[in-house]
């Protein structure tokens, strides 16, 4: 027989794990979320979704060929997760040019620019919502309110998010019980009974896609509890100091983009740290940024700002909070 | 059979992997080999010194005789497999691919010398002292057979201000594929629990610990019930888990005592030996058996017959593959070793030595080490390094030639395991950049001390 023998070095086996495998395994993880969202904001879900992948794919698309002249890589799944994740980041009633400034903004903005996959410090999806949020504070803030299976093509009616009526209502001087009678139920929270962006009203929705990319290990557990960890603990010392000033820590972790950011925003590979130690660390400093904005600064919604703001802080953190090295410590018996 | 329960078994603290396990030949009673018609000694079979050629082309030897001798403390033995005449010695490529200085023996019938027992009888009682143990080890030639090779008697002689407590079986046998230890625990146990006993009198210590992982439950039972009671030698049940095997993980895991970065086994009290090392050692001291044979296992996809081989040191490694029926159509991988950690061979025509636990036969389809993608920072690497390292930010610094920034972070403490490049959802060939930047580092580390 005639052999034709490799030589390579070992290890002579792979995992099979790909980019590709890991970016599919995130969009299936979004499914739910997506499903929910349609179910609440009809077509229009539909729409955001659509224009925003296909408007970062395309941008991905005609750097890569045209400015850069390197292999795409389109179809590593990437540039799809970027555009979903935008997305779940916008109301549903968003124009369709808005959304295709903010696909512009993320992929060539904040990815290309930077090199590409695993280069960019900041995670792509929410340098374009914080730009378009300053860009377009109106559109950006005013929320359809959901209704099931809404997919008439008349304008939706929009409110402020639950977020948004406690900070509204607090600055004027509203009583908690009182502002308590126009937020949703917690249970209806869960569900995704609220108003919000298209990917964060369903809690119950966020965390399967959670569990699932937790199973798959994709994810780890560290960033995730840790945020929403230090927001309960955080937000349940203030309430238990002034209930009348200080919502509950239920209603900070299901309200707004907590469990969105948590799970899937500050989870992004590319733009957290890379030990455990780095990954509580990390997870900490946004649990603790989203309260303070939330509860102190101007904006009803930190967590966005929060997770870009640790963002920068993660070469540093990589560079001190190293894994433990076996050998290193030793503690014999 | 059932598994002994998850809860309680142990297992090291950082990282790990658990690939396929595919040890296809398991249960394969142990065939010898026929005698091939010649064979090719290389002197080089272990790690250290070349031993120098005693014989000279024409000499007729017998089986065991010494063929070369060992030129240092770090260095060993060798003896001929087989009987016959030296019909040359030259230089001739070993599975390493390199041409190594080998001998060559035309067989010629099957004749041993005189003093070796070739009987079945179990020789139980250990007549030798201590330090007549390790000589004679040292003069038998035996070396790690775990894939290693560095010679046995090294590793028993104490340095004077350490100590040893512990002596380790490694019986882990981690790799995928790989069937030899288990099947040689199967059939030998009662001959590695003697090795095990003359180990121990080696070192003077009293207590010994036969570590194997939960995938070979026949032979956690089989020990454990051959050595009930109160006991010298303790058993334990390790989880399946890569690089359980590894000396530093075992350690870990059976006495939880890490080894400090930079230092071996012995700084925590413990020597380490592969099980197939416990039964050469057996042989050695009371058989005075040379080590001139080993169990091999051979596998690969699409194998008519995967199978466990005793095997005369020398025989080439195509002998093997034709008894288990020849290499299956669309191979195009050969490795020595296992499929994490041993070496890709380029040939058939080379011989089996001291380190050739196995030869794999694999149709690879993935894992071309020069087809990779960018880092996305995923820290898969990270969290399965065994080591606690940072594989991906070491590849970098290696990329870059920034040798000086990476002693810092520390590519001496790597083990080479693979687990990082195996994991690696982008395919970075992480190891081999770290290889580089480790000898690179070693260098630099050198220069500084000689200054
Ligand atoms: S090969 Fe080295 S760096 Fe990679 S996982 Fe093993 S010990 Fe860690
Ligand atoms: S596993 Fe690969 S892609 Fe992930 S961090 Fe390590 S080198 Fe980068």
């Amino acid at each position: 027989m005639n052999l034709n023998l490799k030589m390579s070095l070992s290890p002579h086996i792979h995992s099979g794990n790909s980019v590709k495998k890991e970016m599919y395994g995130v969009i299936w993880a979004l499914v739910p979320v997506w499903l929910v969202s349609i179910y609440f904001f009809g077509v229009d879900a539909l729409r955001v979704t659509l224009i925003s992948v296909l408007a970062c794919l395309a941008f991905e698309w005609l750097i890569q060929k045209f400015l850069n002249k390197t292999e795409s890589t389109l179809w590593d799944g990437s540039a799809g997760v970027t555009g979903i994740l935008l997305a779940f980041n916008l109301p549903s009633n968003l124009p369709t040019w808005m959304i295709i400034v903010g696909a512009f903004v993320a992929i060539a903005i904040a990815k290309m620019s930077f090199g590409g996959l695993g280069q960019n410090p900041f995670n792509p999806a929410l340098v374009a919502r914080v730009f378009m949020l300053i860009s377009f504070p109106v559109q950006m803030t005013s929320w359809p309110v959901p209704d099931a299976l809404n997919f008439s093509m008349v304008d939706a009616q929009t409110g402020a998010t639950a977020l948004g009526i406690m900070k509204e209502g607090l600055k004027n001087g509203e009583p908690m019980s009182e502002l308590m009678n126009h937020i949703p139920e917690t249970f209806d929270m869960l569900l995704g009974r609220m108003g919000g962006s298209m990917g964060e009203v369903s809690a119950l929705a966020l965390i399967l896609g959670g569990l699932f990319m937790w199973w798959r290990k994709i994810i780890t557990w560290h960033i995730p509890v840790s945020i929403i960890a230090t927001i309960a603990l955080f937000t349940g010392i203030l309430h238990a100091l002034n209930p009348g000033q200080y919502a509950t820590p239920s209603f900070h972790i299901l309200a707004g983009g907590a469990l969105l950011g948590a799970i899937f925003m500050a989870t992004d590979m590319v733009t957290s740290p890379m030990s455990k130690k780095g990954m509580l660390v990390f997870g900490i400093g946004i649990g603790l940024i989203t309260v303070i904005i939330r509860v102190f600064g101007a904006y009803p919604e930190g967590i966005s700002f929060a997770i870009l703001i640790m963002n920068a802080f993660v070469p540093l953190i990589n560079k001190y909070l190293k894994p433990n090295r076996f050998g290193k410590e030793v503690k014999n018996g | 059979m059932s598994s002994f329960a998850t809860h309680t078994l142990k297992t090291f603290s950082i990282g790990g992997i658990h690939p396929p396990e595919n040890k296809w030949s398991a249960g394969q009673k142990i065939v010898t080999l026929p005698i091939p018609k010649q064979v090719s000694i290389p002197v080089i079979q272990h790690i250290g010194a070349p031993s120098k050629v005693l014989v000279n082309k024409g000499d007729v030897v017998k089986v065991g005789q010494l063929l070369a001798e060992s030129s240092g403390f770090v260095s060993a033995n060798v003896h001929a497999s087989v009987s016959g005449k030296v019909s040359k010695i030259e230089s001739a490529f070993d599975s390493s691919g390199y041409k190594r200085i080998s001998v060559i023996i035309d067989v010629q019938g099957d004749e041993w010398l005189e003093n070796i027992d070739l009987t079945d009888n179990l020789i139980s009682n250990i007549t030798l002292e201590s330090a007549e143990i390790v000589k004679k080890i040292n003069e038998m030639g035996i070396v790690g057979l775990g894939g290693a090779t560095f010679p046995t008697h090294v590793k028993l002689s104490i340095p004077e201000n350490k100590k040893a407590e512990y002596l380790i079986i490694n019986a882990v046998e981690c790799e995928p594929y790989l069937t030899s230890d288990h099947q040689l625990m199967m059939e030998k146990s009662d001959q590695i629990i003697v090795g095990t006993r003359i180990l121990m009198k080696a070192l003077k210590v009293n207590k010994a610990i036969i570590g194997i992982e939960n995938n070979k439950p026949d032979a956690i039972e089989l020990f454990s019930q051959k050595l009930s009671g109160p006991s010298d030698i303790e058993v334990v049940a390790l989880k399946v888990q890569y690089p359980q095997g590894g000396e530093k993980q075992l350690i870990k895991s059976v006495l939880n005592r890490e080894v400090p970065s930079g230092k071996l086994p012995i700084d925590v009290g413990c020597v380490v030996q592969n099980v197939g090392t416990a039964f050469a050692v057996y042989e050695a001291i009371q058989k005075n058996k040379p080590l001139i044979e080993r169990v091999v296992c051979v596998s690969g996809h699409d194998l008519k017959n995967p199978s466990n081989f005793m095997v005369r040191m020398g025989t080439p490694v195509e002998t093997l593959i034709e008894a288990t029926g020849g290499v299956p159509e669309g191979t195009n991988l050969i490795i020595n070793g296992g499929p994490m950690m041993g070496k890709s061979i380029s040939r058939l025509d080379v011989p089996v030595t001291k380190g050739t636990s196995g030869i794999l036969m694999f149709k690879q389809t993935v894992s071309n080490h020069n087809q990779y993608q960018a880092c996305i920072r995923c820290a898969k690497c990270v969290s399965v390094c065994p080591m606690g390292l940072e594989p991906y930010y070491l590849m970098s610094l290696a990329q870059k030639n920034r040798f000086d920034e990476m002693e810092a972070a520390y590519p001496t403490d790597c083990i080479e395991c693979g687990s990082c490049s195996y994991t690696c959802p982008s395919h970075r060939p992480l190891l081999d950049f770290i290889r580089l930047g480790k000898s690179e580092v070693n260098q630099i580390i050198r220069q500084r001390n000689q200054r």
